[in-house]
C-alpha cells in the first residue's frame, strides 16, 4: 500500500484531534525520538539555540510536559484547561513517497480556556514527517504564532 | 489629596513583620508609587547593546512613564520621555529601531535631535508673533532627570534631583559586576528579544518571589519533581550526558536545608540576593574552552573567584532581578495595581563559547516563558494571591519569617537563606522612597 497526500493530511487532522481530546500518550508516540517541538518567540525566527523561544522541546521535555499535566500537584491545572484547534486543510509542501519524507504547512486557530478565561491564537504549523515502518511520524514540528512577540498570559496546553 | 498622600499614612502600611494589603491592591497607592517611588529611585531602562549604533533606540517604560532610550553619540545614551512636546503624540511606538540623526513626530513633522532638543518646525513663521520661545513646547522632548550607563546596563532616575546612582546601589553592584566579569572581554550583548509575559498581579509579588526560597519545592513540584521522577525512571546510561534541562530544572526540588544554607544577603535601599554560599546554579557543568578563556583574561585566581560566585537571584529595587551565573535580567514593569508585564532578557558573554548562551536561552524558556511549566505555577500563585487579598478576612500580608526585633536595613547583612528579611528590606525602602518627596514638600510648606 503506497502513501497518498490524503494520508498525510489526515495525519495532521488526527494529531490536532488528539491534542484537543487530551490523548497525550498517543500524541507522544507520534514523535520520532530526536524530533523538536519549536515555537519561536520572534517573528520568522531562524535560530532556536542562541536566543529565547517560547518552546524548543526534545523528547525529555515533551514527556515532562505531558506527565506534569496529569500530576496531582499541578496547581495551574487545577482545574484543567481545555483546548480546541480549528484547522484549515494542510498544504503538502513536500511529498517524497520514495524517501518517506513529507512537509506540511497548516493554518490553525487555537482556543484555550480555563475557568472564565478563554483566548484565541492564530498560528501556522509546519510539520516535517517521516514514514518509519509503515507509520507516519513527526520528525520536527514548528508552530509560528501570528503574534509570537505579544505579551501573553499562561499558554498551558499545546497550540 | 488622597487618603495615602502623607508620609504618616504611607508609613502606617508597613510594619516590621507585616504589610497592609493596600500596598498590593489599592489604585491610589499604585498612582503614588508611580509618582514617588518610580521617580525617586534608579530604574532599569535597557542594555546599551540594544542601541549599539548612533540613532538606535528602544521604547520602554519607567514605571508607567513611556520613554525612549536612544544612542545620541558613540559614548552617550539619552533617555527621553516618549511624548511630542506639541500635542503629546508618542514619537516612536515600535519596540526598537533606528531614527537616524533626529526624531520626527509623525503628526506635524516637528523634529528633535537625539538629545531631545527641538530641531525644526514646518512653517515656523506661524510662531513668529508669539511667545513660543518661552513655551514648554520649545524645550523639545524632555529628558529624564539623570541617566547612568553602568557597564552596559542603563538606569535612569526620573526626578531631576535625588540620590546618586552610587549611593543608591552601593555594594549591590557586585552582582552586576560578577555578571559582566563572566565575559572574557568584560562585555555583554543582548541575545534576541525578551520573553514578554503578562501577569494579572501587582509588580511587587514578582519582586517578593525572587527571594522566596520556601516556594520552589512546593509550587514547582509538578515540573521539577516530575522531571526528577522521569529522569530516574528513564535509567539514563552513565555515559550519556544528562539532559541540560535536568541541570536547570531539578535544583528547584532541593530541600529546605539547601535553601536555608544558601544564605540571603541584603543591602540598603531594598537590594538583596539569594545564594550567598551556593545556589541552584552552582552545579552547572563546565563548558570546554570557557574556563581557559577566562583564565587568559583574568589569571587563574581571579577567574576562579569570578566563576565561584554563584549568586541566585539579585533584586535591584524597585523592579528588576538579575541572575549573574546565567546572564539573565527580568524587568517587572508595572501596568496597574493588578497588572505587570514581565520582560525576561538574556545576554551573551562576549568572547565565551556559544553553548553558554544556549544554556541561558534554555533556562529562559523553561522557567520564564508564558509557555513554561515553571512559570505557569508561579503565575497561578500570584493571581490567586492578588484575588485573595481582596478578601476582608485580613488587611495584612505576613513577612515575618526569621524576623528579629530592631532590624537595621541600612547595614548589609547575611542571613539564613529562608529569611523574609529581603522582603522586609524592600518594603522598608518602599516606604522610604514613597515618602521622600512627600516629606520634603511638607517641610518646605
Ligand atoms: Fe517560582
Amino acid at each position: 500500500m503506497s502513501i497518498t497526500r490524503d494520508d498525510i493530511i489526515d495525519f495532521i487532522y488526527a494529531e490536532a484531534r488528539m491534542l484537543d481530546e487530551g490523548r497525550y500518550t498517543e500524541w507522544l508516540d507520534l514523535w520520532l525520538e530526536d524530533g523538536f517541538y519549536w515555537m519561536p518567540l520572534d517573528y520568522k525566527q531562524k535560530d532556536p539555540h542562541n536566543m529565547t523561544s517560547l518552546l524548543y522541546e526534545d523528547d525529555f521535555m515533551r514527556r515532562l510536559r505531558v506527565e506534569r499535566l496529569n500530576g496531582e500537584r499541578t496547581f495551574s491545572q487545577k482545574p484543567k484547561s481545555r483546548c480546541h484547534h480549528v484547522i484549515q486543510r494542510p498544504f503538502v509542501d513536500e511529498f517524497d513517497a520514495e524517501a518517506g519524507v513529507f512537509k506540511t504547512n497548516t493554518s490553525m486557530h487555537y482556543i484555550e480556556t480555563r475557568l472564565d478565561d478563554q483566548f484565541l491564537l492564530a498560528l501556522t504549523a509546519t510539520h516535517e514527517l517521516k514514514l518509519v515502518d509503515g507509520k507516519i511520524r513527526i520528525a520536527n514540528k514548528r508552530v509560528d504564532l501570528l503574534n509570537s512577540d505579544a505579551a501573553f498570559g499562561n499558554i498551558q496546553l499545546l497550540p | 489629596m488622597g487618603k495615602y498622600e502623607t508620609p504618616e499614612a504611607v508609613n502606617a502600611l508597613v510594619q516590621p513583620h507585616q504589610v497592609h494589603k493596600d500596598t498590593y491592591i489599592d489604585a491610589e497607592i499604585f498612582d503614588l508609587e508611580m509618582k514617588h517611588l518610580f521617580s525617586n529611585t534608579w530604574v532599569f531602562v535597557g542594555h546599551d547593546s540594544q542601541t549599539s549604533k548612533k540613532g538606535d533606540y528602544i521604547t520602554t517604560q519607567i514605571g508607567t512613564q513611556p520613554v525612549i532610550m536612544v544612542r545620541h553619540k558613540d559614548d552617550d545614551i539619552k533617555v527621553l520621555y516618549n511624548r511630542c512636546p506639541h500635542k503629546g503624540t508618542k514619537i516612536a511606538i515600535d519596540r526598537a529601531g533606528n531614527t537616524g540623526k533626529f526624531f520626527r513626530c509623525p503628526y506635524h513633522a516637528w523634529s528633535f535631535k537625539t538629545d531631545g532638543c527641538l530641531l525644526a518646525i514646518p512653517l515656523k513663521k506661524g510662531y513668529a508673533q508669539t511667545k513660543f520661545k518661552e513655551s514648554e513646547a520649545n524645550k523639545g522632548m524632555q529628558a529624564v532627570g539623570e541617566v547612568k550607563n553602568y557597564r552596559g546596563f542603563v538606569f535612569a532616575r526620573l526626578a531631576d534631583e535625588g540620590i546618586s546612582f552610587e549611593d543608591y546601589f552601593g555594594d549591590s553592584l557586585s552582582s552586576l559586576d560578577n555578571m559582566v566579569d563572566r565575559s572574557p572581554e568584560g562585555r555583554l550583548e543582548v541575545a534576541g528579544p525578551p520573553l514578554r509575559y503578562m501577569h494579572q498581579c501587582n509588580w511587587k509579588m514578582l519582586v517578593d518571589n525572587q527571594t522566596d526560597t520556601c516556594h520552589p519545592m512546593v509550587a514547582h513540584e509538578s515540573s521539577a519533581g516530575t522531571a526528577v521522577k522521569i529522569f530516574e525512571e528513564a535509567n539514563w546510561p552513565e555515559d550519556k550526558p544528562k539532559p541540560m534541562a535536568m541541570e536547570i530544572i531539578a535544583p528547584f526540588m532541593s530541600p529546605y536545608e539547601f535553601f536555608e544554607e544558601m544564605g540571603i544577603r541584603t543591602w540598603p535601599n531594598g537590594h538583596g540576593h539569594t545564594g550567598v554560599h551556593h545556589s541552584i546554579h552552582s552545579d552547572y557543568s563546565t563548558i570546554p574552552g570557557y574556563t581557559e578563556a577566562m583564565e587568559e583574561t583574568y589569571g587563574e585566581e581571579r577567574a576562579a573567584e569570578i566563576l565561584g560566585e554563584n549568586r541566585h537571584n539579585t533584586v535591584y529595587f524597585p523592579n528588576i532581578m538579575i541572575k549573574g551565573p546565567i546572564q539573565q535580567l527580568r524587568n517587572f514593569i508595572p501596568m496597574g495595581p493588578d497588572k505587570t508585564l514581565v520582560e525576561s532578557y538574556i545576554y551573551r558573554l562576549v568572547g565565551a563559547p556559544d553553548i553558554l548562551t544556549q544554556r541561558t536561552a534554555m533556562y529562559n524558556r523553561l522557567i520564564n516563558a508564558p509557555t513554561s511549566m515553571v512559570g505557569h505555577d508561579d503565575l497561578e500563585m500570584y493571581e490567586r494571591a492578588q484575588e485573595g487579598l481582596h478578601s476582608q478576612a485580613s488587611d495584612w500580608i505576613n513577612i515575618e519569617r526569621l524576623h528579629e526585633d530592631g532590624e537595621d536595613f541600612e547595614v548589609e547583612a547575611v542571613e539564613n537563606g529562608t529569611t523574609e528579611r529581603q522582603m522586609r528590606n524592600q518594603m522598608n525602602a518602599w516606604a522610604k522612597f514613597m515618602t521622600l518627596a512627600m516629606g520634603a514638600k511638607e517641610a518646605a510648606e
